[in-house]
């Protein structure tokens, strides 16, 4: 299940929503929060953008890559999008399969090709005025490293 | 007709969110449209040449050249930041 949106979410909700499936052995879910620093500039919000109709797809190939690699039961991303603050949630991934190391793997999986193959963009503002943030390198090699393990 | 999309610093840098390029002008391969709208401005070129612009045809990435047909959506885009 794919969600993106304005409003916040409530992860214990988002949890509840992994459970009751007998053939699972455990959930693994990350949650994603705006920090109040960023490259040592104070942060005083950050908006979101994204391309709506490919942010779904890309989403979904992601999750579609991550079931073939892994034998899971439920996915869930949440993704919220438009004018956020320090503290507030941005992201969750939610993952539940029959083994931890299947559930702990994709969870990291999603979060590394989310942040490299799926459009959205953040726009932060400092005391020196609204600036676009930049790619990492290091998440680009994060989800490079996909790429040699099987899995 | 192909409908051309940018996204975030390049739709500011290019005040341009959207623009359609006609039936009958439209170039028959993505690097021909590339080399169109370069010739726009400086801006332009720049992004359109940018080794960092992300391209997507009908919402799904290519690195690779391909031929463009009446009805394609084609997009660019800074490399992604979400999560």
């Amino acid at each position: 299940m794919i969600s993106i949106q304005a409003e916040d979410f409530i992860p214990s909700e988002e949890y509840a929503r992994l459970e009751g499936d007998k053939s699972s052995g455990g959930i693994v879910t990350f949650t994603g929060t705006v920090r109040d620093m960023n490259l040592g500039d104070q942060v005083g919000g950050l908006f979101l953008e994204h391309y709506p109709g490919m942010t779904e797809k890309a989403l979904q190939e992601i999750i579609d890559e991550a079931k073939q690699r892994w034998e899971l039961i439920e996915v869930r991303v949440v993704h919220r999008i438009g004018q956020m603050y320090p503290g507030d949630r941005i992201v969750f991934v939610g993952v539940s399969s029959a083994h931890r190391k299947e559930a702990f793997a994709a969870c990291e999986f999603i979060m590394d090709y989310l942040k490299t193959k799926a459009p959205f963009w953040k726009k932060e503002t400092t005391d020196d005025g609204d600036r676009w943030i930049e790619e990492r390198a290091s998440d680009q090699e994060a989800a490079d490293s996909w790429n040699n393990k099987l899995g | 007709m192909i409908k051309v999309l940018f996204f975030a610093s390049f739709r500011e840098k290019l005040k341009c969110e959207e623009l359609l390029v006609d039936e009958g002008s439209y170039p028959e391969l993505l690097s021909s449209l590339k080399s169109q709208l370069a010739e726009k401005g400086d801006d332009w070129r720049e992004v359109m040449m940018s080794e960092r612009t992300l391209v997507a045809v009908n919402q799904t990435m290519t690195r690779k050249d391909v031929s463009l047909k009446s009805g394609d959506e084609v997009a660019f885009f800074p490399p992604v930041t979400g999560g």
